[in-house]
């Protein structure tokens, strides 16, 4: 049997545009500094460092995880570094809630960043190598294809991507760390802003931000008296499927909806919608709310968008949906998995501030990546499993 | 308690200067297809999938999305990715098995150095703002290490040729090998300097390459393979990247994961380790306590062949089938990453399960 794991630190950094106030390791050890605060814990006490990071290009600096050991204290420890695209962030959380359930080490810190102000994150995509397919349109002109695709078959209206746009960035004015805070957000600047990629208008994408993510994660024995409760680690799943095969779904994959339903399948659950309190969802473009809504099983296929459109993904709704301000708030990319992660235990441990929803006691947190092909999910509870 | 893991197949492509015709999908591909064999395994038996290889290396960022094509992830998979030599991948798989509701996963990493300036490539693993824009390409930095020492006088240039030698000699016997042959010590000191105290000899071949591990837990072992080679004892450990804060005379992080992974509890028959560098064996060897009685890189070696990310994984390999072969019963594999040695794994290979001493638990 695999031992318990819980959160007991997390920890972020404020994310903006240009964090040029600090370096690749000073900003890594503000997150990390932070959940160590956060689990009452030093340096030393900690086992081993796995860190996660989108691609090494993003910065220009191959492998900085080498470069990172020494502001992440990593001598004498073992030191991993995970890359699963844009997943990476919870498959780096992951890694490390692994080794704790292997019973390997007692206590793991974890650590994802990206500092995309370094580097040109769209210049890392679009080179061109000999035998592949050049995307040369960046994320956005991937994924406006998929989201058309699904706008056809949902017949969802044409604004619910604009209200997922104004929700998730009016749920970011309560986040003190989130990079875009848009006080005078509407759907109407939602609608008036430039069509970037048909349907996906600017004000509908993610930012591009610096900024870093990270965790203490402890053994049941290993606890310490933290600021506040752990959170459980009650699920923890994995599932990845090819870019390119004529029968997959990029709509609504089935990479994803076998790693959910893994997920439920570990935790218990049966009715995710009624059983799952909050859920911190990867959504980089408005319209994939709704898409994830029914790939995680909370709306039957091509419902999904009700869910927007009836507030139930609200702050104040039944399942609230990102109430940090979500990856459209805030996208430091490889950290941008892990904050769900780490946003789905705070809300657990009743630590989100502002943006807390009351009576949290299971939490999703949810990473994809590539061409919607890299899932990553865990399930965090306030109870002991 | 450990769940006792252990390696049941092991393939790799010939390691080769320039892989030119065929990209990484296409060198994988009758790797795993060779390694899947070996164990009498289908892809569809694989519980878990991990790989290990660097977008630097291929010159574009998620080189490692197209590799998945090379194990096939439909249905999907659950499967995850280092941007590491491939060793720390098996690491990674080693764990999830541990887990107790997988029992077998298959490792694999790929790498081809030949399209890019690998030496000068390296320099962009140094620290970005202090060290990188000086460019210290990775043959001059292990340059600085082999002076360091020869100036401490526990190593010779002809220790090194030696290395460089019996390395060559070894790899007579592997057909996966780049460089072989045999080579008086004589000849290689007549050899001019590329980077003093290095000559081009005492550097590693540049090398593209790709490599299969199948490890396998719990009663499923015993069905796949006649004689598995036990994982006992896996352990890795990084230093400090700040190469003036570091003896380089010494590897202490290969020190401590060898004692962690249990080495010094027995005999060790065999030694595979990722020396890219002839005098970065002769550090190795002490920090693994190694004597005359240890048989040192029958395969050749990093010297006989460096695909970058797999070449620690073919360590463990390399180590493995002495087990599975019968040559050896107790191996130890080694893997490096980063400059002048700076993080380090190593690996207890057993013909039993229970280990050599028969009651020793992991690290």
């Amino acid at each position: 049997m695999p031992e318990r794991c819980a959160v007991i630190g997390v920890g972020q950094t404020r994310h903006a545009s240009k964090r040029i106030d600090v370096s690749i390791a000073g900003l890594v050890r503000e997150a990390a500094l932070a959940a160590l605060a956060d689990a009452g814990l030093g340096w030393a006490d900690v086992d081993a460092v796995v860190i996660g990071k989108a691609p090494d290009m993003f910065e220009g600096v191959m492998m900085p995880e080498l470069y990172l050991a020494d502001a992440l204290g990593s001598a004498g420890k073992p030191m991993l570094r995970v890359h699963t695209a844009g997943s990476v962030g919870g498959s780096t959380a992951i890694v490390a809630a692994r080794l704790i359930m292997a019973g390997v080490h007692r206590r793991v810190l974890t650590v994802a960043f990206e500092k995309q102000s370094d580097s040109d994150a769209m210049w890392a995509l679009t080179v061109r190598t000999p035998f592949q397919l050049p995307v040369v349109a960046g994320a956005g002109g991937y994924f406006a294809p998929i989201v058309r695709s699904y706008i056809e078959r949902s017949g969802a209206p044409a604004d619910v991507g604009i209200q997922v746009a104004v929700k998730d960035r009016l749920n970011a004015l309560r986040n003190p760390h989130a990079h875009l805070r848009l006080a005078d957000i509407s759907a109407n600047k939602v609608a008036e802003s430039p069509m970037l990629w048909d349907p996906i208008r600017y004000l509908e994408c993610c930012p591009s931000s610096d900024g870093a993510c990270a965790m203490v994660l402890a053994a049941e024995d290993a606890l310490t008296s933290p600021a506040a409760p752990p959170a459980w680690v009650v699920g923890t799943a994995m599932r990845s499927e090819p870019t390119m095969f004529a029968g997959r779904d990029e709509v609504n994959p089935l990479a994803g909806r076998e790693c959910a339903a893994d997920l439920y399948r570990q935790a218990g659950i049966r009715h995710p919608r009624r059983e799952i309190d909050v859920a911190e969802v990867y959504v980089p473009f408005s319209w994939f709310e709704p898409m994830w809504m029914e790939n995680l099983g909370f709306a039957a296929e091509n419902d999904g968008w009700r869910m927007t459109v009836s507030g139930a993904t609200a702050i104040d709704g039944d399942l609230p949906v990102n109430p940090s301000g979500g990856v459209l708030s805030s996208n430091p990319i490889g950290a941008s998995g892990m904050l769900r992660f780490a946003e789905a235990a705070m809300q657990v441990r009743s630590q989100a501030g502002e943006h807390q929803i009351d009576g949290a006691r299971t939490a999703l947190g949810h990473a994809y990546g590539g061409g919607s092909q890299f899932f990553s999910m865990w399930l965090v509870s306030d109870r002991r499993p | 308690m450990t769940r006792p893991v252990a390696v049941v197949a092991f393939a790799q492509a010939a390691s080769v200067r320039r892989e030119d015709r065929r990209n990484e999908v296409e060198m994988l591909m009758p790797v795993v297809r060779d390694a899947l064999g070996e164990c009498g395994l289908t892809r569809a038996d694989i519980g878990f999938f991990v790989s290990g290889s660097s977008d630097y290396l291929a010159g574009a960022s998620f080189a490692f999305v197209h590799a998945l094509d090379a194990v096939g992830a439909w249905p999907p998979i659950e499967e995850s990715h280092v941007e590491m030599d491939g060793a720390w991948a098996l690491y990674e798989a080693w764990v999830r098995l541990q887990l107790g509701d997988v029992d077998t996963a298959l490792v694999y990493a790929f790498g081809k150095s030949s399209p890019g300036p690998l030496r000068e490539l390296l320099a962009l693993q140094l620290d970005p703002y202090l060290m990188a824009p000086l460019w210290p390409d990775a043959v001059s930095l292990a340059a600085l290490q082999a002076r360091m020492l020869l100036d401490s006088e526990r190593v010779t240039e002809p220790d090194m040729a030696a290395v460089v030698a019996r390395s060559r000699r070894n790899a007579l016997g592997n057909p996966n090998a780049q460089l072989r042959g045999e080579t008086a010590v004589e000849a290689l000191l007549a050899e001019p300097y590329l980077v003093s105290p290095l000559r081009r000899h005492d550097c590693p071949p540049i090398s593209d390459g790709a490599a299969v591990v199948v490890l396998a837990a719990g009663e499923r072992t015993l069905r796949l393979g006649a004689r598995p080679a036990w994982i006992t004892g896996i352990d890795h450990r990084i230093e400090v990247h700040a190469l003036g804060a570091r003896d380089l005379t010494e590897s202490p992080s290969t020190a401590l994961a060898a004692k962690r992974a249990g080495v010094f509890e027995g005999h060790v028959d065999v030694a595979e380790l990722h020396a890219p560098f002839s005098h970065q064996e002769l550090i190795l060897r002490d920090a693994l306590q190694l004597d005359g009685h240890t048989t040192v890189n029958p395969s050749g070696g990093a010297l006989a062949a460096n695909p970058m990310m797999v070449a620690g994984l073919i360590r463990i390999g390399e180590a493995a089938r002495r087990v599975m072969d019968g040559a050896a019963s107790r191996a130890v594999a080694h893997a490096t990453s980063g400059p002048c040695l700076q993080q380090n794994l190593v690996c207890v290979l057993e013909a039993s399960a229970n280990g050599s001493d028969g009651e020793r638990g992991n690290a």
